[in-house]
């Protein structure tokens, strides 16, 4: 490899040619007499005038042009062998006095006759679209996927297990806005993976369709209770709606991972290659994202703190041994009677100290009979009560094991967004039969909006402003004429506002 | 013929002492079958002997002391050859039982404020050395140098000069026509290329690299890499000089090209990026060895060498053929249709064959600063 400011500092290597070239130039000088060296010399002078004007050596360019086969541009057309380009060349060889040329000829001379790699100048060749082409960009991508496949193989997770989600929802505005967010996280992650999809009020269409978008092993099953409209009725009924899960795991005796996914979650890839880690009973830590509403409040807040609140993580706390040591809970001392009672208000809205998101088990835990399960675990049909988060399964909270780095790592992001409990939203989000009543806006943004078109139903045909906007020109009076032929009416209405207006 | 193979495993040896790739996860490696496999992993101690000349300290250590920049150049085998050699079981003290003979000459030691090395001291050098040996040992005179080598890594070997047209005007040094030389220039049917001249790779600073090495797992999401020069424009401004007009091509035909990594910007991430790519461009530049051959071996990243002609380090040894790619300067145009038309368990057999440790370690040179501990004990080489 050459530094190219290595040839900086050496003599230009111009000035070798120079002196290669010397051989060549004693032969003109001796046959300077002859009147047909006296014309190549001044021929010679001539064209180097040339190029000083253009500021480049042309006679490149009149070697190509007189002797190149192809009437294409020089760089794109079929590179020439430069055993050609030397014949030609020595041709012409008092024309190729040109200092750097001459670069070509003693040289030629002297490298091995057998060898294809020739020294001098070549030509730089580009293939006629040099752009990137639609199916090598497939075949490479390809190639790609089949390399970090291997690599996961080899360098990731070995024997890695099935995921289990677990998610509660339930039909309202904003259900197709989060589940569809999980929905996708869910179809990158590349581990198997089953879908406990509890829904409060029953098994809907509306949730049954959108998530057969997914391609992925689904179980939809109906709790038979609504929603209620408080957010503390709220987290009860979800607690309960993840039992129902877990106790559907227990029957089924699936075996895996048991991740909860709650459907405004955000979570990230690095989530799920690191519960392939759990043992038993694994903690994460989740970025807890309040939404604020008093803008006002929080930046007079803002002003007496120095430094940008940081974002409240919730999750296993481990001491400098990595072991675990105790839980970050999410304070809600700061929000104490300004927080969201029902689910649409206005406040914020507060997490419970510890998330069901944050922690995942292996299903093992959860059956039945099984021999190697630790003492620890409380059996699921047991439980006299409901329980407001997973730890209430555990009888040691000492044996969770802290996953992401000790808890270092926030792996997803807890948030609750809710619609106002009386909007109204198409069914499926489909408008189905299509809008039929088209009520012109008063004032278009456009100067000369094209004239209206005939619509089912004429209700502005009472309204004069738009009219008038849209027609004025002469011609599209005569359309408007033409189409409404059917409607007299209307016509005479157009044509006496035009006759007013011109 | 069997001194010339002992003196191949020397050089392995020599090369291969300090690396020791974290063997925690031990990926799926394939070991180089046949004669290639056997000198990589072959030891040999005490079947070889190396004699290393007593040379007044103006060739060598002085030449160090009073440029320290030359232990990192790229052109620093020399001195790793003559530090491995002085602290090696194969060299011996006894003259008379040694097969081979070593002149410690750091000939391309001489550095240009800015870093770049001045080559035209070398000749005279190396004839002072020569006629140094010549007159107080009888053994050059006894072969004329037959079995004596030298170590030269500049640009075109012997010939002391970094313009090809130049080098080959001048020829090797007359002196050095019948003693071997150890060099990093390798092209067929080239005149700087002697019969029995071995060819090494350009020295590679392996603590940088280890230094820099990122988690295995990490995928490899880049298609095509390359950081380089296309065209020189100091010394070539119209092009068509620098690399034959390779370079120039590569950029030319794959600047909009998504899966082609290529830029003549110098990023702190280099290695890292390496380590992330499966192709790494290797392309001649105004000689056609350069340290990315040693870079892309290391790193995992298949190498494409466009380089008509040229001669791999330790060619008879190392199957290039399964490792690399090697596409001729005239099909870069359609250098994508190559590389994706290669079939998927061809890549992942070469990428196999470069986690290969043994293949890494012979392509780097020892660091005589780690400790003593790291002696050859079995063919593993624990290095702690």
């Amino acid at each position: 490899m050459k530094l190219s400011a290595l040839h900086q500092s050496y003599i230009n290597r111009r000035t070798n040619s120079f002196r290669s070239s010397g051989p060549l130039d004693s032969s003109s000088d001796s046959a300077i007499k002859s009147p047909a060296a006296i014309f190549w010399l001044v021929f010679h002078a001539l064209c180097c005038l040339i190029s000083l004007l253009l500021g480049y050596r042309f006679s490149r360019l009149v070697f190509f042009f007189l002797f190149s086969t192809s009437s294409t541009n020089f760089y794109t057309s079929p590179f020439r062998s430069t055993a050609e380009l030397v014949k030609t060349l020595d041709v012409h060889s008092v024309l190729s006095n040109n200092p750097v040329a001459n670069l070509d000829l003693p040289l030629l001379n002297k490298t091995v006759t057998n060898s294809r790699v020739v020294v001098g100048r070549h030509g730089i060749r580009i293939r006629p679209w040099p752009h990137p082409d639609p199916v090598e960009v497939m075949k490479a991508h390809r190639i790609i996927e089949i390399v970090q496949k291997e690599q996961r193989s080899q360098f990731g997770i070995k024997n890695p297990r099935t995921v289990i989600v677990v998610t509660p929802t339930y039909v309202r505005t904003f259900q197709a806005l989060h589940l569809t967010g999980v929905m996708h996280s869910l179809m990158l992650v590349p581990y198997d993976l089953v879908w406990i999809v509890v829904e409060a009020g029953g098994v809907s269409n509306e949730t049954a369709s959108l998530i057969a978008k997914s391609g992925l092993k689904i179980i939809h099953v109906g709790f038979n209770q609504r929603m209620p409209n408080s957010w503390e009725e709220r987290h009860k009924l979800e607690s309960k709606m993840r039992l129902r899960a877990l106790r559907i795991i227990r029957e089924k005796k699936l075996d895996g991972i048991v991740m909860f996914a709650d459907d405004s979650n955000m979570h990230s890839m690095e989530l799920f290659d690191e519960i392939q880690n759990v043992k038993w009973f694994g903690a994460v830590s989740v970025g807890i994202l309040t939404h604020s509403v008093n803008t006002d409040e929080m930046a007079d807040r803002k002003k007496d703190e120095e430094e940008n609140p940081r974002m409240p993580v919730q999750g296993p706390a481990c001491n400098a041994s990595d072991m675990l040591a105790g839980w970050h809970t999410f304070n809600t001392l700061p929000f104490a009677g300004k927080s969201a009672v029902y689910i649409d208000d206005r406040a914020t809205v507060l997490p419970r100290k510890l998330e069901w998101s944050g922690f995942v088990l292996n299903s093992r835990l959860l059956w039945k009979d099984s021999s190697d399960k630790p003492k620890w675990i409380k059996d699921i049909d047991m439980l006299n009560g409901d329980i407001e988060s997973p730890l209430g399964l555990v009888n040691d909270p000492s044996v969770v094991e802290p996953l992401g780095n000790c808890g270092r790592q926030v792996l997803l992001w807890w948030l609750r967004v809710e619609a106002r409990a009386d909007s109204k939203f198409p069914p499926k989000w489909i408008i189905d039969p299509p809008l039929e009543i088209t009520v012109p806006s008063k004032r278009t943004p456009w100067p000369d909006a094209p004239p209206e078109l005939p619509a089912n139903e004429k209700p502005a045909m009472g309204m004069q402003d738009p009219i008038v906007k849209h027609s004025t020109k002469r011609t599209s009076r005569s359309k408007h004429r033409s189409k409404r032929k059917h409607e007299p009416k209307t016509d005479t209405q157009v044509s006496t506002r035009h006759s007013e207006q011109s | 013929m069997r001194k010339c193979l002992w003196l191949w495993g020397l050089l392995f040896f020599a090369l291969g002492f300090a690396w020791s790739i974290t063997a925690e996860r031990n990926p799926c490696t394939e070991r180089i079958s046949g004669s290639a496999g056997d000198v990589l992993e072959d030891d040999p101690v005490g079947r070889l002997k190396v004699y290393v000349y007593e040379l007044p300290s103006k060739y060598n250590k002085k030449i160090l002391q009073k440029d320290p920049r030359c232990l990192s150049h790229m052109f620093a085998a020399e001195i790793f050859m003559h530090r491995f050699l002085l602290s090696s079981p194969v060299q011996t003290l006894n003259p008379e039982g040694a097969d081979w003979f070593y002149t410690p000459i750091y000939a391309t030691c001489d550095l240009t404020p800015t870093g770049l090395p001045l080559p035209f001291k070398s000749p005279r050098m190396v004839r002072s050395a020569i006629q140094l040996i010549s007159s107080s040992w009888p053994y050059w005179n006894r072969t004329e140098g037959a079995d004596h080598f030298f170590v030269v890594p500049h640009d075109f070997g012997a010939y002391f000069h970094y313009q090809e047209e130049k080098a080959i005007e001048r020829g090797i040094l007359p002196i050095l026509r019948r003693a071997t030389l150890v060099q990093t220039f390798g092209q067929r049917n080239h005149v700087c290329l002697n019969e029995g001249s071995i060819t090494i790779p350009p020295y590679a600073p392996p603590q940088k690299m280890r230094a820099r090495q990122i988690p295995p797992d990490t995928p490899r999401s880049i298609f095509v890499y390359f950081r380089g020069l296309f065209c020189d424009v100091n010394n070539d401004p119209e092009g068509g000089y620098y690399a034959r007009g390779a370079r120039a091509a590569v950029w030319e035909n794959f600047k909009s090209n998504p899966l082609f990594d290529i830029s003549t910007e110098h990023p702190t991430t280099y290695y890292e990026d390496m380590q992330r790519a499966i192709f790494c461009l290797c392309p001649l530049g105004w000689a056609p060895w350069s340290p990315r051959l040693v870079e892309a071996i290391v790193f995992g990243c298949i190498p494409v060498i466009i380089a008509d002609d040229t001669v791999l380090p330790f060619a008879d040894a190392i199957p290039w053929e399964e490792i690399g790619v090697f596409v001729a300067e005239e099909d870069v145009p359609k250098l994508d249709k190559i590389l994706t038309s290669i079939p998927s368990h061809v890549i992942l057999r070469k990428q196999r064959l470069l986690a290969n440790p043994s293949m890494k370690r012979a392509m780097l040179f020892p660091q005589p600063t780690l400790p003593r501990r790291c002696f050859p004990s079995n063919i593993e080489w624990p290095c702690s």
